[in-house]
């Protein structure tokens, strides 16, 4: 049966129990519902939960798990000579599942019976030209055990579905009866509705660490076969960058983070300034319709795409910054991208992150110590110099690392601004590239996972993954731990 | 914390003459110029951010909007029966015999009949006229005639698309020096284009196809439209809404009013405010891995996409969902509890009501920010290939290879042909302007139904 017609006939069932339930219950007290330990709808509402929830967890992991086993007996299948290392197996599989997919298409328009496509042998049938015949295209000729792989593919898919349906609707039909079973005017339905929802709010909840744990896991299992694959002292300190395709690709990270450091560097100099001296007027100075009017208006910086700041780093800024500093004029400047380029429109993006946070900051400095400043006969700049930054000092340093950690991840705008040329130098016109830039362009594409040259980006990943850790975790404790000092 | 300002009591200036206190001394003047300085640094770093806010949109605005203009030729063009339909029959199955390549020469004639009929005089050969138009002409022209093949023999008036060339000569991009060494064009065809606007023939109107419109392969940017990438977003905030929305209302939830005071909660609450700040290249690495390497599932799909930016915004709703929570006053839940409400019934009958504008005002605000997100589409694969199909079916529209808004300007922006550019910018706009709707309607809820306690 259909995934789609098996939740329909699931939720169609919860539905008639929820009605069944209440009624039920109803009846147990002869109608009048003050005899009732809880409120009718509870009744329902617990025959419908004991249908549904059962039901779809074991759907859900079925789901999840059918395909891995499935997977792994036919990987038992391919003869070793057809596939060496884990690359070479996912390619075969990926052609066993194309030919089931021809091989399903063909017996729903037709063109095969379902025997026939249980049965047909390569070696007598040119499966290629009779699913080519039905728009299905298939790259190179099917071998016999690949056929054959893909029919034990399809049974096992088919048997498992079926199975599937099966004891889904035992769940469910077990759920609804034992339910409704219980019924009664003495049954405590509402405390059980109510675990029942707690349960689930908690498994919400924790979507959280499966999130975590499950980047965690992606990045760890690809980074180790890469390190299996590529030397893990190369990776971390060689000099160069220049991968290729066909073997003997040189792998370092360095001259990456050395582009990305770079560019988050001039933007957070961009930043930095111009977004604290702005939350220093927008708290202090401004008078209330200025900042009413400018702060949502810089905030807006925050809101727009970076694909969009992307495309101004490569269509405007870059080709301004080329007709100022290019070879035309003083001859600094090559090419369009560079890391100024690049950082320039990084730090026009991280202005309001700088600006906000830091407003919040200044803002939650007690006025007292304002007054107390006044007081004594400061100026308003020297009260912000010398009484408000201080205090307010850990709580925008952590603000700061905030912004260089949206640096460091920022892609859009270095895919676009920063060059893909790998370069370790110190002129800022230059075209580098960075880590995120070159995680886009080693796994856009379809790529296997089998080569050093795509698993690097996991690697990269990696890296870049537990360098922002590092710096949210550290920002977040510091901001947490002042903000408190004045609460 | 305060050092002294002051580096000493200012001592009587020397000779004991006291000054007025209506006199500014010199040590008050220098004072009062840092004060003047330091507050033109603000104003200066305000305006320099509202500046770069300025060039942004206007270098949005004045590249982008063109892309809602396209230059169009009106032609009558003969639909010669001999040639279109050899056989006589008029049957559309037997007409679809004669390709687009077949009207191409008599869409040239066409032209080239008009140009004598205005007479316009040109060295230009009949078989010249091909630069003129875009290619799509010839199929905008066939699926007219395969739609009336009754009309067969008469001589209809056409809106056909001029070729981007022409179409950048009229909007500046292509200049009589940057087709010097262009193969396909030369100076003939542009004084022919700009004697054909004198007469009226040829000139901008406003494009809908690019809203509504397929993408189209490299060589033809005059034709490439953003209707496709809209749905594949449509689909994807779908996916984002049905499954984020409740995720993050029952997790906030949990752990604004049931979570206990333990380890587990506190992990909870560290994991979700360190995924709000991962970069999302990284949710990118995660959908790859898990979604297509790890459950198979098709590449490409916004079904994919919408799990992987779901992930992406769920803290941020859990976030803005958590603060109108607790927003809502302990009062409400005391005076529910009172009258002999569960815990839970207090939550679900009294808390969320009142909590809902300011949770959906959080959502909005982040499919706003999922709608944006570019670089996890990037990994998963929803660029490199034409989106030049719309979806049949809402399976399909789910399941079936897509691309998405931002992704399809990625993808313009990354083709040779400058004429991509433009519709890139015009792309820009397109997808701001949904933002921008979004914010306001995200705006509007707050405003009208944001309760003051």
């Amino acid at each position: 049966m259909d995934v789609f017609w098996l939740v329909l006939t699931v939720l169609g069932l919860a539905v008639l129990g929820y009605w069944l339930g209440r009624t039920r219950a109803l009846r147990s007290v002869a109608g009048d519902s003050r005899y009732l330990h809880s409120l009718p709808s509870y009744y329902g509402t617990n025959v419908a939960l004991m249908t549904l929830v059962p039901a779809f967890f074991v759907m859900i992991a079925w789901l999840l798990i059918q395909p891995l086993i499935i997977n792994d007996t036919v990987a038992d299948m391919i003869p070793e000579r057809a596939a060496q290392g884990a690359g070479e197996l996912s390619l075969v599989m990926s052609d066993v599942r194309r030919v089931a997919a021809g091989l399903d298409a063909a017996v729903e328009q037709g063109a095969l019976t379902e025997e026939e496509a249980a049965s047909i042998r390569a070696e007598f049938t040119d499966i290629r030209a009779r699913l080519g015949e039905i728009g299905v295209a298939l790259g190179q000729e099917v071998s016999a055990s690949t056929l054959r792989a893909a029919q034990v593919y399809r049974s096992m898919t088919a048997s498992g579905s079926f199975w599937m349906s099966v004891v889904v609707l035992l769940l469910a039909g077990g759920g609804f009866a034992t339910a409704l079973m219980r019924t009664d005017k003495d049954f405590r339905a509402r405390n059980v509705v109510e675990s029942g929802v707690l349960a689930i709010l908690f498994l919400a909840a924790s979507i959280a660490i499966l999130t975590t744990l499950g980047i965690v896991l992606s990045l760890i299992f690809n980074t180790v076969e890469f390190f299996r694959l590529y030397p893990i002292d190369d990776f971390f300190f060689g000099l160069t960058w220049s991968p290729s395709f066909g073997g003997g690709s040189e792998l370092g990270v360095i001259p990456l983070l050395w582009g990305t450091f770079y560019i988050s560097l001039i933007a957070l100099a961009v930043a930095v300034p111009i977004g604290l001296f702005s939350a220093v007027y927008l708290s202090e100075y401004a008078p209330k319709p200025v900042r009413a009017f400018a702060k949502p208006l810089l905030e807006v910086l925050a809101g727009i795409p970076t694909i969009v700041y992307g495309l101004f780093a490569l269509l405007t800024v870059g080709p301004f910054l080329q007709s100022v500093f290019g070879d035309d004029t003083v001859g600094w400047m090559q090419s369009a991208s560079s890391v100024m380029t690049a950082g320039l429109v990084m730090g026009i993006m991280l202005i309001p992150f700088v600006s906000s946070l830091s407003d919040d900051i200044i803002n939650a400095v007690p006025q007292a110590m304002r007054d107390g400043s006044y007081g004594l006969g400061a100026t308003q700049s020297e009260t912000v110099r010398q009484v408000i930054l201080p205090a307010a000092l850990p709580g925008i340093v952590g603000a700061i690392l905030l912004a260089a950690s949206r640096a460091i991840g920022e892609t859009m705008i270095v895919v676009f601004g920063a060059g893909a040329a790998a370069r370790l130098s110190l002129n800022p016109f230059e075209a580098m590239t960075t880590v995120t830039a070159k995680i886009v362009s080693q796994l856009t594409g379809d790529a296997d996972f089998s080569s050093p040259e795509v698993l690097v980006a996991f690697a990269l990943g990696m890296t870049l993954f537990v360098i922002t850790l590092c710096l949210n975790v550290l920002a977040l404790y510091i901001v947490r731990k002042y903000r408190e000092q004045y609460e | 914390m305060t050092d002294a300002t002051a580096p000493a009591p200012a001592a009587p200036a020397a000779g004991g003459k006291r000054r007025s206190l209506l006199e500014v001394d010199e040590r008050t003047r220098r004072r009062n110029a840092a004060e003047a300085r330091f507050r033109l640094y603000g104003i200066v770093a305000i305006s320099v951010g509202l500046l770069f806010l300025l060039l942004l949109l206007g270098s949005i605005l004045f590249n982008g909007l063109s892309a809602f203009q396209q230059t169009f030729v009106q032609v009558p063009v003969y639909l010669d029966p001999e040639r279109l339909d050899p056989e006589g029959n008029r049957d559309p199955e037997e007409m679809r015999g004669v390709t687009t390549f077949g009207y191409k020469p008599l869409l040239n004639e066409a032209v080239y009949e008009k140009v004598q009929s205005l007479g316009i005089e040109t060295p230009l050969p009949e078989p010249a006229m091909a630069p003129l138009l875009s290619d799509g002409a010839a199929t905008t022209v066939r699926s007219f005639v395969l739609e009336n093949p009754d009309r067969l023999g008469e001589t209809v008036e056409f809106d056909l698309l001029a070729s981007s060339r022409v179409d950048g000569y009229f909007k500046g991009r292509v200049t009589r020096d940057s087709i010097a060494r262009d193969r396909f064009i030369d100076a003939a065809h542009l004084d022919l284009a700009d004697a054909m606007n004198e007469a009226g023939t040829m000139g901008k109107q406003f494009n809908l196809s690019f809203i509504t419109g397929t993408d189209a392969s490299d060589n033809r940017p005059e034709q490439a439209g953003m209707g496709v990438s809209m749905i594949g977003s449509f689909f994807m905030m779908l996916v984002v809404l049905i499954l984020a929305l409740p995720i993050g209302v029952a997790a906030s939830i949990y752990l604004e009013e049931f979570a206990p005071q333990n380890r587990i909660t506190d992990f909870i609450e560290v994991n979700i405010s360190n995924l709000a700040a991962v970069p999302s290249i990284v949710f990118g690495i995660l959908g790859l891995a898990v979604f297509i390497q790890f459950m198979h599932l098709p590449q490409s799909a916004p079904l994919v996409g919408g799990l992987v930016l779901t992930l992406m915004t769920l803290p941020t709703i859990i976030i803005s969902t958590r603060a109108s929570l607790k927003a809502v006053p302990p009062s409400i839940r005391d005076a529910a509890l009172g009258v002999g409400a569960s815990k839970m019934q207090s939550v679900f009958h009294h808390v969320l009501p009142l909590a809902m504008p300011g949770i959906l005002t959080g959502t909005i605000i982040g499919l706003a920010q999922a709608l944006g997100e570019t670089a996890p589409l990037l990994l998963i694969g929803m660029v490199g290939f034409i989106a030049s199909n719309y979806p049949d079916g809402v399976a399909a529209g789910f399941l079936d290879p897509n691309s998405a808004m931002p992704a399809q300007i990625y993808e313009w922006a990354k083709r040779a042909d400058p004429a991509f550019y433009e519709r890139a910018w015009g792309g820009i706009i397109v997808l701001l302007a949904f933002l921008m709707t979004m914010n306001i309607i995200a705006i509007i809820l707050r405003r009208r139904f944001e309760r003051r306690w």
